[in-house]
C-alpha cells in the first residue's frame, strides 16, 4: 500500500505515534526512578542493563523507602522545602507584583531606567553573586524574639529573603499589566479609587494567569534550591531537600534509597503539576513565556 | 535578717551549683559523614565517651553530606563560621592549612608514632590532622582465575613486574570468558583518579609534581617516566583491555562479581562486599612497573580550626578519639584499616590472618600519599582530565606537556603556595 499524503487518518496516526514516542522518552526516567525504588540494589544494577528496568518485577518491596527514612531525616528536609518555597512563592507574589504595578501604572522619575536595570539582572547568573551574597547575609542584623543578631545563616529566612523579588518575575508582571484595559485603571481612578485599591481591587483579580506562571516558576526554582542552601546552611535543621540527597552517595551508593528518595520528593510535585495541569498551560500560552 | 541571710545562701549555693555547667565549654565538629549510619553511630558513641568523661569539654556534631562538604566549609570559612573540629580529606589538607582554615595540632607528633603514614596530615613540617582510618587499592581477583590462566600469585615482596601484569590481562583477553581482563572504575572522574591511578604514574618514575620542590611539574609529569606512563595507560584502552570513560557505573559496583572482568582495581571499601558475593576472592598488590610497587593513601582526618578559640579542648578530643578500641570500632563498622598495629588486632577483619589483613601490609609497604601541596586540589583535577584524554585517545605527549603548562600556570599564580 502507497503512502498517501493527503490521508488524514494516516496523517493523525503518525503524528500521534511519534508523539507517543517523544512521551514515552521523556516519562522513561520517571518510571525507571519509581521501579527502582521498590528493588534491592543488586536487582537495580542488573536490571539497568534490559527492559526490566522500566518494569516493577522481580523482588519488589518497600525496603528502600525504609531505608531512606533511616538513613535521612526525609521528613524534616521535605518541610523545610515546602516552607521555604511556600513562603518565598506567596511572598514573591506579593513585592514583586507591587514593584511591576509602579513600573507600569505608576509615573515617576527615572522609571525607565530602573526598570531597565531590573531586567538586566536576568543576564546575571547566580553564581557570580553567590559568594558576594553569602558574605552579606552572614553581617546583616536580625530583630527576633531572641533580641538582636547578627548574621543570618542557618535560618529560614536566609533562604527565603534574598529570592523574593527576581527580575524575571516583575518583568513577567509588567508586561502582562501593561496588557490590561487602560480604561479599567483611569474608570477606578475617577471614580475615587487610591492606586492601593486600584491595585487589589481591579488589577490583581484580572491576574490569574500571570500570577499562575510566576508561582509556578517561583516554585521550580526555589525546590530545586541547591547551591544557595548549601552554603548558607550549615545545620540539618534548615536543610532543603535538594541538599539531603547528598545523604545517599556515601562509597557505597545505595541506589535503590537514592531511587526511593527522588520518587518521595519528586512524586508530590508532579501530582500538584497534574491538577494544576490546566491552568498552567493557560497561563503559560497568554503570558508568553517558553521554557 | 534572717531572709536576707537565707537568700544569700541560695543564691551561693546555686552558683556553686552552677559551677560544673558553666565550666563545660562548647566544641563544635563538623563531619562529612551525612547518611552514613555506622560512621555516625561510631562517632557519636565516641563523642558520647568524650562529653562524659570529662567536665571541661562538650562535642557536639554536624554532620554534612560528602559530597558538598568541602564546599560547604570553604563557603563557612568565607563567612567566618568555621567549627572547632574539622574533617578533612587528607589530600586536602594541605590547600585548608596554608587557606588559613587549620591550625596545627597542639599535640606531639611521638604520640602517633605507630599510626600508618597515611594517616597523619603532615605539612610544612608541622602535624594538622590525624585520621581514624585509611584505605588502601588493590588488584581484585579470583583464585580459580589466577590458576585457569596460570598465573603466580603476587605478594607484597614480589609483586607482579610490568611484563607479568600484562601477560595476566593478554592471558585474561585471550580466555574469552570475559567482556573486558580489567575494570578500572573509568566511569569515577572526581578523586578516584589521582587517588587510584597516580600509582601508577609513580610506579612507571613519574608524578603528578615534581616533589622536590612542589614548584613545577615539568619533568615529573612530561618526563621519559610519564611518557612511558601515558603510553601504557592508553594501550589499555586501545587494546581493548579495559573499558574506558563511558563505563557503566553499575559495573564498577557489580562487574567482578558477576564475571564481566578477570581483574578489578578497587578499594577496600567494597573488599567486604565483594567477599561476601565471591567466595575465592584475592587482594593483589599493585604491580611494579620499574620504580617500586606504590598505591595510594590519606584518607578523612580531624583537624583544628583557625578559628577556634580552644584548641586544647580540641586536641583533647582528637587524642581521646584516637584510642585502639574506637579505631577498631570504625575499622569494624566501615571495613576501612585501622591505623594501628594494635588496632588492627583488634578487628576481625585485619588482625593477623584477618581476610583483608593484606590491605593493612599493601598501607604500610606501598602507599605513598598524594601531593602534599595545597595546589594538589588544581593539580588533581588538571591529572584526572589528562588521564581521561589519553584514555579517549588524546595524544599522550601533547595531553601532558598541556596538563605541565595548566599547573605551573597554576602555581605561578597563587605565588608558589608557600613552597620555596
Amino acid at each position: 500500500m502507497a503512502f498517501d499524503p493527503d490521508n488524514y487518518g494516516l496523517r493523525l496516526f503518525v503524528r500521534y505515534l511519534v508523539l507517543c514516542l517523544i512521551a514515552l522518552i521523556f516519562i522513561f526516567p520517571l518510571v525507571f526512578m519509581i521501579n527502582s525504588s521498590f528493588k534491592p540494589d543488586n536487582q537495580l544494577l542488573a536490571d539497568t542493563s534490559s527492559l526490566r528496568a522500566f518494569l516493577p518485577v522481580g523482588d519488589i518491596s518497600l525496603d528502600n523507602y525504609f531505608g531512606a527514612f533511616r538513613r535521612a531525616p526525609v521528613a524534616l528536609f521535605v518541610l523545610n522545602s515546602v516552607l521555604v518555597t511556600g513562603a518565598t512563592v506567596l511572598l514573591s507574589l506579593l513585592i514583586c507584583s507591587l514593584a511591576a504595578f509602579s513600573f507600569a501604572f505608576l509615573r515617576w522619575k527615572g522609571r525607565d531606567v530602573v526598570l531597565s536595570i531590573v531586567i538586566a539582572t536576568l543576564i546575571i547568573p547566580f553564581e557570580t553573586i553567590a559568594i558576594p551574597l553569602l558574605l552579606l547575609v552572614s553581617k546583616l542584623p536580625w530583630i527576633g524574639l531572641e533580641g538582636l543578631q547578627w548574621g543570618w545563616l542557618n535560618t529560614y529566612r536566609v533562604q527565603i529573603i534574598p529570592w523574593i523579588a527576581d527580575g524575571l518575575t516583575i518583568f513577567l508582571f509588567v508586561q502582562y499589566f501593561k496588557g490590561l484595559p487602560g480604561e479599567l485603571i483611569e474608570a477606578g481612578r475617577v471614580e475615587g479609587a487610591s492606586w492601593w485599591q486600584v491595585y487589589y481591587r481591579i488589577v490583581m483579580p484580572l491576574s490569574g494567569p500571570v500570577l499562575a506562571t510566576a508561582a509556578i516558576l517561583k516554585f521550580l526554582v526555589m525546590y530545586n534550591q541547591y547551591l544557595w542552601p548549601l552554603i548558607v546552611v550549615q545545620q540539618e535543621n534548615y536543610r532543603p531537600i535538594m541538599v539531603g540527597l547528598g545523604y545517599f552517595f556515601q562509597l557505597n551508593v545505595a541506589w535503590g534509597e537514592v531511587m526511593a528518595y527522588l520518587t518521595l520528593i519528586t512524586v508530590p510535585v508532579l501530582i500538584f503539576y497534574l491538577f494544576l495541569q490546566r491552568a498552567f498551560i493557560a497561563s503559560i500560552a497568554s503570558t508568553g513565556v517558553k521554557g | 535578717m534572717n531572709l536576707t541571710k537565707h537568700l544569700a545562701g541560695v543564691m551561693i549555693a546555686s552558683t556553686c551549683l552552677c559551677v560544673p555547667a558553666l565550666a563545660q565549654t562548647k566544641l563544635t565538629l563538623w563531619y562529612h559523614g551525612a547518611g552514613n549510619e555506622v560512621e555516625s553511630r561510631t562517632l557519636n558513641q565516641i563523642i558520647s565517651d568524650f562529653n562524659t568523661s570529662q567536665s571541661d569539654w562538650t562535642v557536639s556534631i554536624e554532620s554534612f553530606p560528602e559530597k558538598s562538604y568541602n564546599d560547604s566549609v570553604a563557603a563557612a570559612a568565607l563567612a567566618g563560621n568555621l567549627p572547632d573540629i574539622l574533617d578533612v580529606d587528607g589530600p586536602i589538607m594541605p590547600n585548608w592549612a596554608w587557606a588559613g582554615y587549620l591550625q596545627p595540632l597542639p599535640i606531639d607528633e611521638s604520640e602517633f608514632a605507630d599510626f600508618l603514614p597515611g594517616t597523619k596530615g603532615v605539612w610544612n613540617g608541622k602535624l594538622y590532622s590525624v585520621g581514624l582510618w585509611d584505605a588502601a587499592v588493590a588488584l581484585f581477583a579470583r583464585q580459580s582465575t589466577l590458576d585457569e590462566l596460570g598465573l603466580r600469585t603476587p605478594t607484597v615482596d614480589k609483586p607482579w613486574s610490568s611484563e607479568e601484569f600484562m601477560a595476566a590481562l593478554d592471558a585474561a583477553k585471550a580466555s574469552g570468558k570475559y567482556e573486558f581482563a580489567l575494570d578500572l572504575g573509568m566511569n569515577d572522574q572526581a578523586e578516584w583518579y589521582s587517588y587510584a591511578f597516580s600509582p601508577f604514574l609513580q610506579s612507571f618514575g613519574g608524578d603528578i609534581v615534581d616533589r622536590s620542590t612542589y614548584r613545577t611539574a615539568e619533568g615529573a609529569l612530561n618526563g621519559e617516566a610519564a611518557q612511558a606512563f601515558g603510553k601504557w595507560w592508553q594501550s589499555l584502552f586501545t587494546g581493548g583491555y579495559a573499558p574506558g570513560t563511558s563505563e557503566d557505573p553499575a559495573d564498577q559496583q557489580t562487574g567482578f562479581i558477576d564475571g564481566k572482568f578477570a581483574f578489578q582495581w578497587n578499594g577496600n571499601w567494597r573488599a567486604v562486599a565483594t567477599m561476601a558475593a565471591v567466595d575465592d576472592v584475592v587482594f593483589l598488590p599493585a604491580p611494579d612497573f620499574g620504580a617500586g610497587n606504590k598505591i595510594g593513601a590519606g584518607s578523612w582526618q580531624f583537624g583544628i580550626s583557625a578559628k577556634s578559640k580552644h584548641p586544647e579542648g580540641a586536641a583533647a578530643f582528637i587524642k581521646f578519639a584516637a584510642q585502639d578500641k574506637y579505631l577498631a570500632a570504625f575499622s569494624d563498622g566501615i571495613g576501612l584499616i585501622p591505623p594501628t598495629p594494635s588496632a588492627a588486632q583488634m578487628t576481625k577483619n585485619y588482625k593477623d590472618g584477618g581476610p583483608l589483613a593484606m590491605f593493612f601490609d599493601l598501607s604500610k609497604a606501598q602507599a605513598l600519599v598524594r601531593p602534599v601541596t595545597p595546589g594538589y586540589v588544581v593539580q588533581a583535577k588538571v591529572f584526572t582530565k589528562a588521564l581521561a584524554d589519553i584514555a579517549n585517545g588524546a595524544d599522550v605527549a601533547d595531553t601532558l606537556d598541556a596538563a605541565v603548562d595548566e599547573i605551573d600556570a597554576d602555581i605561578e599564580s597563587n605565588g608558589g603556595y608557600g613552597h620555596r
